[in-house]
């Protein structure tokens, strides 16, 4: 039952969308100027394409996220279980944590925290 | 306390006894779809009345008070306004992505609500892995607005979105920390569970400083996520313009609002579920009068007040601070709030394993 719901929820939330942008188009005025095409920058002609080269610290960031968000993925099902586990399920993660958070200092030491 | 589920599983005898199994579960299926589509709506409406009122009386003003009593039609007319607006859509932009965008932010924020247990037996989905579930759905969402700015084709929104999916991936890690503080000390993922484990008392009584400490990482990590309060320099408007949004007009504007309203109503209501009780009651051991009395009010009216003192404060957050930086906000998520939600879970731990909590 619990999984018919899902894809309700998901036909409903794309409802939504279809609903209020064909409202939308139904009953709003339309009129045609060129001017209207143009990005919303600073009034003047835009100067060259908008997919271009940006920060690579964002970069930076994003792989640092994939190894803490998969060490989560990792802890959901163990955070689940330990407490029938005991000493054992905590002396188990801890090694864990261990090697990460030395991933995590390295990258401190390193330099890959700060926004340069 | 009262169960919703005596009211569904009654609407579903009622349609099998008259109507084929297939067919009762179709016009089921079709009567939850309107109350999600309903409630969705009238949550976003009672947010942005809301963020309006509670925005005006920290600054000293009024709000909108002409348009019906206090105010409250205004909301309606600022919809019917939207709807009437006529959608612009840049020439050179990539016109797939760009239309795609609402859909996969809208469904991100959806999919996220429909897991909130509004009473006992009134939620829509309540999976055995709920929590991970709400934090997986809820961060699609990061995808849309992604799409949004790169879509668009301009250099502001290009600019918001970068900013934007750094911070909240980064800021997710602490929530998804955070949460798992208390999985630890309830040893469950299912949401209506979670509240049942809290019969005697909520968490954050319940879990020592562990838990209160989880509370404020969550309450600020969530609002980071949600692209507000001090941490909304994505749309920040004296330099971007709009941010991820700027090329959306009319009602397709209107979508990414009323889901950034959403999204905050569903950060305080994991909030509200997972540390405050969620539709428990507030008892007090040994006074059994005043128990008796607070299980008179009603689950879902327990619920809505609480995740509406919640948005409260998360209001009063975003409305008292000045607005950070891009490197102050990434360093207070990777060198402050991951230590030290990584520590508080061991020390959560540690309190469930020797048997610490009460």
């Amino acid at each position: 039952m619990n999984f018919l719901f899902l894809i309700v929820v998901i036909i409903s939330a794309i409802l939504i969308v279809i609903a209020a942008i064909g409202i939308a188009k139904l009953i709003s005025p339309r009129s045609y100027n060129p001017q209207k095409g143009e990005s919303y920058e600073c009034g003047i002609p835009t100067q060259g394409k908008s997919w271009m080269q940006f920060k690579v610290g964002y970069y930076l960031f994003a792989i640092l996220f994939l190894m803490f968000d998969v060490e989560t993925v990792f802890l959901f099902p163990w955070a689940s279980v330990v407490q029938n586990m005991g000493v054992n399920g905590l002396l188990t993660v801890l090694f864990f944590l261990l090697i990460l958070v030395l991933g995590l200092a390295y990258a401190w030491k390193k330099g890959a925290l700060e926004w340069k | 306390m009262f169960d919703f589920g005596i009211i569904t599983s009654w609407i579903h005898e009622f349609l099998t006894s008259y109507l084929p199994l297939g067919l009762a579960t179709f016009l089921e299926c079709v009567l939850v779809g309107v109350c999600i589509i309903l409630l969705y709506v009238v949550i976003a409406v009672i947010m942005i009345y809301m963020e309006r009122k509670v925005c005006a009386a920290f600054q000293c003003r009024l709000g909108p008070n002409r348009v019906g009593p206090w105010g409250t039609i205004q909301l309606i007319c600022d919809m019917i306004k939207m709807l009437t607006k006529e959608i612009i859509s840049v020439r050179k932009s990539d016109k797939f992505l760009y239309n795609l965008a609402p859909f996969i932010v809208i469904l991100a924020s959806v999919m996220a609500f429909s897991c909130l247990p509004f009473g006992r037996g009134m939620s829509v989905l309540d999976f055995n892995v709920g929590v991970f579930f709400l934090m997986a759905s809820s961060s699609i969402g990061v995808v849309g607005i992604l799409l949004a700015g790169w879509g668009s084709n301009n250099k502001y929104s290009l600019i918001g979105a970068m900013r934007s999916g750094a911070q909240m991936i980064s800021y997710e890690l602490s929530a998804s920390l955070s949460l798992l503080t208390i999985i630890v000390l309830t040893d469950t993922m299912q949401f209506s569970e979670i509240v049942m484990r809290q019969q005697d008392g909520w968490f954050i009584f319940k879990g020592h400083i562990p838990a209160v400490i989880a509370f404020v990482v969550y309450l600020i990590a969530g609002n980071a996520e949600v692209n507000r309060g001090p941490f909304d320099l994505p749309e920040a408007e004296s330099e971007l313009t709009a941010g991820y949004h700027t090329e959306y007009s009319g009602m397709h504007f209107g979508l990414f609002y009323v889901a950034e309203f959403v999204n905050l109503f569903i950060i305080a209501g994991v909030a509200t579920t997972i540390f405050l009780g969620g539709w428990m009651p507030l008892h007090v051991s040994g006074l059994d009068g005043f128990n008796h009395i607070m299980d008179l009010i009603p689950g879902f009216i327990w619920f809505f007040g609480k995740a509406f003192f919640v948005v409260w404060l998360l209001m009063w957050m975003k409305w008292t601070f000045p607005r950070l930086r891009i490197d102050q906000i990434l360093t207070l998520e990777w060198r402050y709030l991951i230590p030290i939600s990584l520590v508080n879970l061991l020390v959560m731990v540690i309190v469930v394993v020797f048997k610490l909590h009460f």
